[in-house]
């Protein structure tokens, strides 16, 4: 693999699963003995991408758009029904243990630690399982738990934790081998607003301290864009959008919010734009891309402006958007 | 964004896999013992298998002069004690648990580990083992307080069955997960291995001894795996065998360990391709 050669490399991946079906009452049950049917779903409809050393990129999509199928066949779980996927020059699907040695998968809710012991003794076991010298071993994983602040912890029966905590210490478990490549599933789902800034600034620290490969999966706009310069936007399997998040609203967002703080609150604005929200004598109007400049010039001129912001829509918006244009 | 860090250095394959075993034995000990009470019950609840059978058989012993085909109240109370060490050793990852593992979502995780999965199982039971051995010393102590078995073993009987309980193991160890492999196949692999049990208590020597059984199930027994599970490593302490029947069943126990393994490659080669980590 050569020095610009992509971390992660995926052409016109599918995966379809065969979904057995059939139609209700004891006629089709008698009938599925004999004949079974089933439908193909296509989960992942050949997508490409590919991702460079140390990229950040976020992964978005709604539920059953194909991104968590997507993971597991870069990570070797899943064995793809077409396309190719290189991810640091191993072929994922043959399981090779010089690939599994340098990667990670991290999925949200799932535990991979020995429930009724502490964190230590998972830890120790994974030590023995990526077959890490001792030395090493000890720096990560005192390095990791002081990022994630769980000394206190790690010494506690897993079950004992709460979901936060769990998904810290599931997150040490998982980079004790220090993979440079990062597949992160919903990290940061059911978590609350201090837990998930925690992770998120865990993982831009990690990062940023070993050059890791970061594709990752969220609900949570925060987190993408507190990570994520680059996202990819998949729905019904297919890809929609690969760039720059800030360039995202420019391709699908046709409006821009003007929020404008007036002298009289109480004028009437209908005239500029959609008023989506008034607060006092705070404004906030949607109103087309292509007008914003004029529109803004025209408040600027014809009232009372104490203040005046133009603001790309919030993230969420956007994303609805694509997903919108896309049906 | 700093510069990509190498990957941590690897040790050596056997050193690693020695290591492996010995802390994966550690961390199921104290799993387990997390739950000492727990597994007392479930220890005393597995012994009313064994004495139903030598309740009966001693009855019936006793019944016809004191011995059935040679067998005597106290050979029998021997065989159904060492049945009891038998059965915990022969305790592995069973097939119907495939089915937890994947429904669970604990499969994806450890597949995600560079790690032969089998090396897991077998290294987890073998822990899990340390623990019900020590509980099953005063459980035994008891049975012959009641029971009075027959057993003199000799030093190499002693050897031998040290080996072929573990033998046990890996044998089973080895059939359960290869059929364990009909999960991704079906959601109603339990049919199957419940055919496979029935078959395992009949040609084992787990119901009855095989010594009971017609001539024609003792040959077909000696053909297929269960005896060398079962009736082999009990018999090789109890029924005062030749050394050479002592040392061709631990040969069998290697072949057979060594058929089911490849049985498993091929059957868990063609498994993982349809397993679908869905949920997981």
């Amino acid at each position: 693999m050569s020095e610009q050669s992509p971390i992660v490399h995926v052409r016109e991946l599918t995966k379809i699963f065969k979904v057995p079906e059939r139609e209700p009452g004891l006629r089709a049950a008698a009938k599925s003995l004999v004949r079974r049917k089933t439908r193909d779903v296509r989960a992942v409809d050949a997508i490409s991408f590919d991702i460079g050393s140390g990229e950040v990129v976020g992964f978005l999509g709604p539920n059953g758009a194909g991104k968590t199928t997507t993971l597991k066949m870069l990570s070797g779980l899943l064995y793809p029904t077409g396309g190719e996927a290189h991810v640091l020059g191993h072929v994922p699907s043959r399981r090779e243990r010089e690939y599994l040695r340098r990667m990670t998968m991290v999925m949200g809710n799932r535990n991979q630690l020995q429930w009724d012991l502490p964190a230590l003794d998972s830890f120790e076991l994974n030590r023995a399982i990526y077959r890490l010298r001792r030395d090493d071993y000890l720096a990560m994983r005192d390095e990791l738990i002081d990022l994630l602040d769980v000394g206190d912890l790690v010494r506690k029966p897993v079950r004992n934790l709460s979901l936060g905590e769990r998904m810290k210490v599931e997150i040490v478990g998982s980079l004790l081998h220090r993979p440079q490549v990062l597949f992160l599933d919903e990290p940061t789902i059911g978590l609350d607003v201090t837990m998930q800034k925690r992770i998120r600034s865990f993982v831009a620290e990690y990062n940023r301290r070993h050059g890791a490969t970061v594709l990752l999966t969220s609900h949570y706009m925060a987190d993408v864009e507190a990570l994520c310069k680059r996202v990819i936007v998949i729905h019904h399997g297919r890809l929609l959008f690969d760039g720059a998040l800030a360039s995202l609203a420019d391709e699908f967002a046709a409006y821009k919010t003007i929020g404008v703080v007036l002298e009289n609150g109480a004028a009437p604005l209908d005239a500029y734009g959609e008023v989506i929200h008034r607060d006092g004598d705070r404004v906030t109007l949607r109103v087309p891309k292509v007008e914003t400049s004029r529109v803004a010039a025209r408040l600027l001129s014809e009232l009372q402006v104490l203040d005046l912001t133009i603001e790309e829509p919030p993230i969420e918006d956007v994303i609805e958007l694509v997903f919108a244009q896309s049906r | 964004m700093s510069a990509q860090t190498a990957p941590l250095t690897e040790e050596g394959r056997f050193r690693s896999l020695f290591d492996f075993y010995t802390t994966m034995v550690r961390t199921a000990i104290a799993a387990q013992l997390q739950y000492r009470v727990a597994q007392y019950f479930y220890m005393l609840g597995m012994i009313a298998e064994p004495v139903i059978y030598l309740v009966v058989w001693s009855t019936i012993a006793r019944q016809h002069g004191g011995a059935v085909n040679g067998i005597t109240a106290g050979q029998f109370a021997a065989y159904y004690i060492v049945w009891t060490l038998v059965r915990n050793m022969n305790i592995v990852f069973g097939a119907p648990f495939w089915e937890w593992r994947i429904r669970e979502g604990r499969l994806a995780g450890d597949l995600l580990r560079p790690l032969n999965i089998l090396h897991y199982d077998l290294a987890f039971f073998a822990g899990w083992k340390f623990v019900v051995v020590g509980l099953w010393i005063p459980i035994a102590i008891g049975l012959s307080a009641v029971f009075h078995p027959d057993l003199h073993p000799s030093a190499l009987e002693i050897v031998v069955f040290i080996v072929a309980i573990w033998g046990a193991y890996f044998v089973r160890t080895m059939f359960q997960a290869t059929i364990g492999m009909l999960n991704f196949w079906t959601t109603r692999g339990a049919a199957i291995f419940d055919l496979y049990m029935a078959t395992e208590m009949l040609l084992s020597g787990r119901l009855v001894p095989l010594r009971l059984m017609p001539g024609w199930v003792q040959t077909l027994a000696d053909f297929l795996p269960f005896k060398w599970t079962f009736g082999f490593p009990i018999e090789s302490l109890v029924a005062n065998m030749s050394t050479r029947s002592l040392l061709l069943g631990l040969g069998a126990q290697v072949m057979w360990t060594a058929i089911g393994y490849v049985l498993f490659r091929f059957a868990w080669r063609a498994a993982i391709k349809r397993f679908s980590a869905v949920g997981a």
